[in-house]
This record gives structure tokens, C-alpha cells and sequence, in this order.
């Protein structure tokens, strides 16, 4: 029952990792861009909520009504107004300049917040718990599941079914034709930026409410949801949530054999995954 | 005489030191269809991607409705009714058939084009509306190519090689679409390599050489000897 219980727990916690992983996983599919500063930028949504919730009293997971939009508008702002300019043939400039934009979001965080550990603090349903077949399950980590699954499931359905999902493909597998089709590739990557932020927004408010964070945090989120997306394939949104269960279940069960093997878990089933199928689990079919 | 509709002068075109159109000058009225020939490496793709918006221009080397348009972006020529097929067709792998058409629909310029009279012309198109645009044939894709432009109502329409590539049967069944396209008041451009083809369809023809247009004429009273000279640049 320990077992069985390490792998349920392990699978919730692949929530919150699918939540860091779906808005890196969206704009490497869509431009090809590697986020650097995509930690830091959840954990910069973790304060935008914290501020929220302390200037106005709101519920954090209320907050979530102004820390999405904000983000998402910063997404745009920030993709038109720096990003754009480092995409092209070159790998390189993207990674430096959110490399950059990495120590900038740390060192802001730190000016501001000081390096004090911060929690967001979301009264009963941080403790509540639910009894599912013998097995105690806390509400906070079903609901950040249940978000995560949520949300991979209206991106995929964007993507598949509207008419701004079909513009993020046809960028990101012809950027010359689209724009003959009259999208401007600037315009729909600062919109595929604001999506991802939106989505790093859930992200850093959940983390907040489920552990302390302070500006440094950034880094361990970025592993974690680059493993996540590794494991899963790229471009694909449903393997990035299977990427999340599976570090969070190995986690667990790391965690089981001697709490001291947790995080060196997540890790090795990672390089597992990499070294056994370096396109990932369930890399996307492209047609 | 009226204004062309698109009118270039002393067109330059460069791909990083090398120059690929040198000092063009042609004119295009409404509603009138211009062959552009000329050898391989002429310099055709490059003048359908000036006029385009994927290469840029100074802003009055390209006129269109006596408005310079040399450096906007291809999205904004996009916007103002000139749509290319591509050299290649260059469909988008993700999209379905149908999507692939949707797409060009985006411009939101009204006109007789729709899904259904892309389908109405091309039906095989409507049989496979929800298959991959990679999962057809090559003159299906042609086929998609052009009715994605079509989707963006154009006033003018550039086709760069629609027949390139593709069997004797299916270049027939394109061309024999081409006048319920241009018939409408459509203008437009075919680069085309098969010169009976391109004098055929077209009003008047430029033939380009090495980046220079060499002959320009009305497309029946220009003589195979003159093109001939013009094409490969002998006797001149
Ligand atoms: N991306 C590029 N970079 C450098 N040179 C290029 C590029 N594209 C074309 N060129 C050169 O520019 C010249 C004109 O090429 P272009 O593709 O316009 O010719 P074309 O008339 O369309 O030929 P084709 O009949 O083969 O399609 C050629 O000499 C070609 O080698
Ligand atoms: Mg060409």
C-alpha cells in the first residue's frame, strides 16, 4: 500500500511539473525559442501573487484572476519588445539573452523581496485531505492536478481547433508562408509568449502555495520543467504532462527507498529516458 | 491610359553580396495576365518574392494601386491583395487539406472565394479535405497551394512554376482552371517554363535574363526567335 501510495502522490506532484513544463513546452514548439529564464519567470509569477494577495487580501488561488493576465501581457510585451529581435538561424542569441533576462528577473526579485523564503499561505485546503480507497489524498495537490490536466487539455484543443492554434502551427512549420497568409510572425510569437507566461502564471501561484520560494528559485523549477519536457518528447503537449508524472512518480518512489534519494531520482529516470530515447516518449508525429 | 496596377522600377534585388535583379521596369494593368520566363536562375522566384514582401525593396522600387509598397512585410502586401503560390507549393505539413486552405482565408477580404468554391473548383480537394496536406499527391498539393491563395480573395495572384514537377494530365487540369480564376478580373503573374504554356495563357510576356528583363511583348505578336534570343541570350 506504501507503493502504491508513493505512486499516486508522485503522480500529483507530476501536475505541478506539467504546469512548469506546458509553457516552455508551447513556445519550443511554436518558435523553436529555449526559455533560459522560464524558473525565474514562475517564480516571478509566484511574487506578482504574493504581491496580490497581500495588497488586496484576496485568496491566492483568487489572485489567479490578475497574476494570469499580467503575465500574459508582460509575455507579449516582452517577446515583441527583446525576443523577437534574437530569433533566426542562430541557437545562440535566444539562449544568452534569456540567460540574461535569468539574472535580471533573480537580482529585481532580490532588490525587492530580499532573499527571505516567501510562502503564500491558502488556509484549509492546504491541509485538507480526501480518503480514496485507503489512501489519504491532499486536496491542493489533486486540485494543482486537475488544473494541470485542464490546462494541457484547452492548449491542445486551441492548437487543434481554432483559428489561433492554426496560425501557431503554420508559424512554426513555414514562418515565409505564414506571412504570405498575412500573420505576422512577431505578432503570433508575442502571442504564443503571452499564452506560455499565462500558463507560468498557474504555475508560480501553485508552487507558492505548495512550498516556500525565495529569487533563487528559479533554477530548479527550469530543470525540472525541462525534464519533464525531454521525457514527454518535444512539441508535444500530452507527453510534457506523462514527462511530469513520470519525475514526480520517480521522485516519490526515490523518496521511499531513503528520503535522501529524492531529487537523485527524478534525475536518473531523466537520463534514463535520454539515454534509451533521445527524441522522448512521445515525440510529435509531424505529418 | 490608366494607372497599372503594379507598376516596378529599377527593381534591384540581393541575396547578401550577390545581386539577382538588376534595374527592373514592368507594368501590369487590371485584370491583365503577364508570363515571366527566362532560363533557370533568371531571377523569376527572386521577382515574385520582391513583389511579395519576403524580400525587401526600397519603398518606390514597387507600386501597387499608386501606392509604394517596396518595403512593406509580406503580411501587409498580404493585406492589400496581392497572394503568391509558391515555387515548391510549400503547403504547411501540420495543417489538413482543409486547413491548409482556411489559413489563406485570414486576410478577411471579401470576394467570390470560399471554401466551397475552391472545392467546387478542385473536387478531388473536397474528398480529402481532412487528410494531411503531405499525404497528397503533387498536383493535389498544386492544387491547395493555389486555393489557399485564392482563400484571400487577391486582386492579383503571382504563380511561380504552378506546373513544375508535376504529370502532362494534372498540368492540364490546372491550366484548364486558370480562366475561371482570372476570368473573374483577377490579375495576374505565372512564371512559367513551358513557353507555349506561358504564351497561351497571357496577355503579354517578360522574359528575364541573368536578373535583366531581355524581351518584353505582347505575348502573340512576339516571334519564337526573338524568345529564343532573349532566353539563352544568343544573337544579342
Ligand atoms: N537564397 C539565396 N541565396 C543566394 N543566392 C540565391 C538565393 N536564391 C537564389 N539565388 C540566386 O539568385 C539567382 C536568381 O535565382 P531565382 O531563384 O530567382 O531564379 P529563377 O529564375 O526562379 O530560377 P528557377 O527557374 O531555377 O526557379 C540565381 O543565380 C540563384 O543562384
Ligand atoms: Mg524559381
Amino acid at each position: 500500500m506504501d507503493w502504491v501510495n508513493a505512486v499516486v502522490q508522485g503522480t500529483l506532484l507530476g501536475g505541478l511539473y506539467a504546469l512548469f513544463a506546458a509553457g516552455l513546452s508551447l513556445i519550443f514548439g511554436i518558435m523553436r525559442l529555449v526559455n533560459i529564464a522560464h524558473g525565474d519567470l514562475i517564480v516571478l509569477g509566484s511574487y506578482l501573487g504574493l504581491v496580490v494577495v497581500t495588497a488586496t487580501g484576496m485568496h491566492p488561488l483568487v489572485a489567479l484572476i490578475v497574476a494570469v493576465p499580467v503575465m500574459a501581457v508582460l509575455g507579449y510585451v516582452l517577446q515583441r519588445g527583446i525576443l523577437n529581435q534574437t530569433l533566426g538561424d542562430d541557437l545562440l542569441p535566444p539562449l544568452l539573452v534569456t540567460f540574461g533576462l535569468s539574472v535580471i528577473i533573480q537580482n529585481a526579485l532580490l532588490e525587492g523581496f530580499t532573499a527571505d523564503p516567501q510562502k503564500m499561505n491558502a488556509g484549509a485546503i492546504e491541509t485538507a485531505s480526501v480518503s480514496v480507497g485507503g489512501l489519504q489524498l491532499g486536496v491542493l495537490p489533486l486540485l494543482t492536478f486537475a488544473i494541470a490536466v485542464g490546462v494541457i487539455a484547452a492548449l491542445q484543443w486551441m492548437f487543434y481547433n481554432t483559428a489561433l492554434g492554426r496560425a501557431f502551427r503554420a508559424v512554426s512549420d513555414n514562418q515565409e508562408i505564414a506571412q504570405l497568409m498575412g500573420l505576422n510572425r512577431r505578432h503570433v510569437f508575442g502571442l504564443a509568449m503571452g499564452l506560455a507566461l499565462a500558463v507560468t502564471a498557474i504555475a508560480g501561484i501553485f508552487l507558492g502555495i505548495r512550498t516556500s520560494f525565495d529569487p533563487a528559485a528559479g533554477a530548479g523549477r527550469l530543470i525540472y520543467g525541462f525534464e519533464a519536457v525531454i521525457i514527454g518528447g518535444l512539441g508535444n503537449l500530452w507527453g510534457t504532462l506523462a514527462g511530469g508524472v513520470i519525475l514526480g512518480v520517480s521522485q516519490t518512489l526515490g523518496a521511499k527507498i531513503d528520503p535522501g534519494y529524492q531529487i537523485l531520482a527524478g534525475h536518473i529516470a531523466f537520463l534514463v529516458v535520454l539515454a534509451v530515447r533521445p527524441q522522448g516518449l512521445f515525440p510529435r508525429v509531424s505529418g | 491610359m490608366p494607372d497599372p496596377l503594379l507598376s516596378l522600377s529599377a527593381l534591384d534585388a540581393h541575396y547578401g553580396d550577390f545581386q539577382a535583379l538588376y534595374g527592373v521596369d514592368m507594368t501590369l494593368m487590371q485584370g491583365e495576365v503577364l508570363a515571366i520566363i527566362g532560363a533557370n536562375g533568371a531571377g523569376k522566384t527572386t521577382l515574385m518574392r520582391s513583389i511579395s514582401g519576403l524580400s525587401q525593396n526600397a519603398p518606390n522600387q514597387i507600386t501597387y494601386i499608386n501606392q509604394p509598397i517596396g518595403a512593406l512585410r509580406a503580411d501587409q502586401v498580404a493585406g492589400l491583395g496581392i497572394a503568391l503560390v509558391p515555387e515548391g507549393r510549400q503547403l504547411f505539413p501540420s495543417l489538413s487539406v482543409e486547413e491548409n486552405l482556411l489559413i489563406g482565408e485570414r486576410m478577411g477580404r471579401k470576394g467570390p472565394w470560399s471554401l466551397q468554391a475552391v472545392f467546387d473548383l478542385f473536387p478531388i480537394l473536397e474528398e480529402r479535405r481532412a487528410v494531411a496536406s503531405t499525404s497528397l499527391s503533387g498536383g493535389q498539393q498544386q492544387m491547395v497551394a493555389i486555393g489557399r491563395a485564392l482563400m484571400a480573395n487577391p486582386d492579383l495572384i503571382l504563380f511561380d512554376e504552378i506546373s513544375l514537377g508535376l504529370a502532362p494530365v494534372i498540368i492540364k487540369s490546372i491550366y484548364d482552371a486558370l480562366p475561371g480564376i482570372v476570368g473573374s478580373g483577377m490579375s495576374a503573374m505565372i512564371v512559367e517554363q513551358d513557353i507555349s504554356k506561358a504564351l497561351s495563357v497571357s496577355d503579354r510576356l517578360y522574359c528575364l535574363q541573368e536578373g535583366r528583363v531581355a524581351l518584353e511583348g505582347a505575348s502573340q505578336g512576339v516571334s519564337r526567335e526573338a524568345i529564343s534570343a532573349a532566353y539563352f541570350g544568343v544573337g544579342s
